[in-house]
């Protein structure tokens, strides 16, 4: 099985710092791996890469064998990549629903001409946005508050969100930067079901950076370890529970 | 009855002026202040073309090509400024725009050719109410269907944020300068309405202050909202009219009045008068 996405000995420096260092991996095109490692290892600079916010200082990245690396993040969603962010990102005056519109950008095939001039092409396309997007939100639960703005939601709607919104730009592969932060235990096991459920229901490839093990070891097929920009292991979660290696990253060595 | 007619034509002018800086400043969030400068090279293209080159043709025609001048004039002036300066941020943005406008103005007041500080004399008279009042007209539905399609979508979530704008797919760099070159272009179909309506021109009547004063409309009735830029534009041109009427001496002091009014507003209503909000709007989202 050819892979989805290949990361090719990726490294990211900033000054003299390295950040990520001669990593590499792929992903299979409906793989869910997790990307594990301590705070400041570089986990959330390797999502930057991979969605063209950062040009890595060496090394390639290839999505379905055509090389990303250096295209803008604006090309590299309409390829098939989406992301949310670690701190919510959501465009907070505007309402839930167009949020969701808004990232329906790059698959609108109306010119700018039928937008001004209301042609029945641009009605027409329009009203099947307005359509996709409502049964986007009433899959998360939140096609009730379609008129709420953004940032009146409260907090694991606003995650929520955020995540329908990376999946209505049509993704192949979808990154989740800690998408369990902040929430409690019952939560976070939604949101282990809500994971599963998406790569089912939209067969893609799922990337999780996540610092809460239980929904890590609970939903990631793969896990790959990251610990001062080194990829220090990788395997299934049981493996990855005993890695000698691993346990010294977060608990330190014994002396 | 003239002297009502020339506030009304202001009005109108303003209103379009206001539009295309809430195009820059109100949907696409970029801090534009050399809006001015704009308005003034539409207005110098097209009085160019009224003067020197003007076909022997209906005057309406002429007005059209005129109005076509102004615009990519201004346009160009846009593309040119835009492209090193939109790279820039807020304040820094701000700046460099201030800077740009007035070096348009200073060669234009130093071009012998167009009158330089003398201003600009013996345009043509070629607009008239129905000018102004169809260029308003286009430009509000222009405005108002730009917001209601993918495109306004795309330049809007520009403002609210450029990263996650970006991660959507939103092509960052061409949505800014998109805005930037039409609502230039916009302004310098306000110039060529100005300088065919007042048949002289004069380059201090393009400089930073008004630049300032069209800012003032766009926030005053809030930024991003069309209905907004329509009753701000109103508001600030037929506001030191009234000043003027009511008692002379008060005229004096409208530029207080003007700077307590803005006070007032800021510490009442900081979004404006509507908000990114329209006057009839479908499903207006809900506070909570």
């Amino acid at each position: 099985m050819s892979a989805l996405i290949e990361v090719n000995q990726v490294t990211m420096k900033f000054g003299g710092l390295t950040a990520v260092k001669d990593v590499s991996f792929s992903v299979g095109s409906n793989d869910l791996i997790a990307v594990i490692g301590p705070n400041g290892a570089g986990k959330t600079t390797l999502f930057n890469m991979i969605t063209g916010i950062y040009e890595p200082s060496s090394g390639e990245i290839k999505l379905l064998g055509e090389k990303i690396s250096a295209k803008k993040p604006s090309d590299i969603t309409d390829l098939g990549i989406a992301r949310t962010f670690q701190n919510i990102r959501l465009f907070n005056n505007l309402s839930v629903i167009d949020n969701i519109k808004i990232a329906r950008h790059t698959r609108i095939h109306y010119s700018f001409f039928d937008g001004i001039f209301r042609t029945k092409k641009f009605k027409n396309e329009e009203q099947l946005i307005t359509q996709e997007s409502l049964e986007l939100l009433k899959l998360f639960h939140l096609d009730d508050k379609k008129n709420y703005l953004a940032k009146n939601l409260p907090y694991g709607a606003q995650r929520k969100l955020e995540m329908a919104r990376a999946l209505a730009t049509k993704p192949k592969l979808l990154l989740l930067d800690e998408p369990a932060a902040g929430m409690n235990p019952t939560e976070t096991k939604e949101l282990s079901e809500l994971i599963r459920f998406i790569r089912e229901k939209f067969q893609i490839a799922i990337i999780l950076i996540e610092h809460d093990m239980n929904l890590v070891m609970e939903i990631a097929e793969h896990i790959h370890v990251l610990d001062y920009g080194n990829l220090i292991a990788s395997g299934a979660p049981r493996e990855i529970q005993n890695n000698k290696k691993v346990i010294e990253a977060y608990l330190g060595a014994e002396v | 009855m003239d002297y009502y007619l020339q506030i009304l034509t202001n009005v109108g002018i303003f209103i379009t002026l206001t539009l295309s800086l809430n195009l820059i400043n109100g949907y696409c969030g970029q801090f534009s202040l050399g809006h001015a400068g704009f308005w003034g090279v539409g207005a110098y293209a097209s009085a160019v073309y009224g003067v020197f080159f003007a076909l022997p043709i209906d005057p309406s025609l002429n007005m059209l090509i005129s109005i076509l001048i102004g615009f990519s004039a201004a346009s160009l002036c846009g593309l040119l400024i835009g492209v090193p300066c939109l790279r820039l941020k807020g304040d820094y943005l701000a700046i460099a725009t201030i800077g740009f406008s007035e070096i348009l103005r200073i060669i234009i007041m130093n071009t012998e050719s167009v009158g330089g500080p003398r201003g600009f004399t013996n345009i043509p008279k070629w607009t008239n109410s129905f000018w102004v009042w169809g260029i308003v007209a286009l430009t509000i539905l222009f405005m108002l269907n730009l917001k209601r399609s993918a495109f306004g979508r795309a330049i809007i979530s520009i403002r609210e944020d450029e990263i996650a704008a970006e991660t959507m797919g939103v092509n960052l760099f061409s949505f800014k300068l998109f805005s930037f070159i039409i609502g230039a272009g916009i302004a310098g179909i306000a110039g060529s309405l100005v300088a065919h309506d007042q048949q002289f021109l004069h380059p201090n009547n393009f400089n930073f202050m008004w630049s300032v004063c069209i800012l003032v409309m766009v926030i005053l009735g809030g930024q991003g909202s069309v209905s907004g830029s329509i009753v701000g534009a109103v508001i600030l041109t037929i506001l030191p009219e009234i000043l003027k009427l009511v008692n002379s001496d008060i005229a004096t002091w409208r530029v207080s009045i003007y700077s307590a009014l803005m006070v007032i507003l800021m510490l009442t209503r900081p979004q404006g008068i509507f908000g990114p909000h329209e006057i009839f709007e479908k499903h207006k989202a809900k506070i909570s």
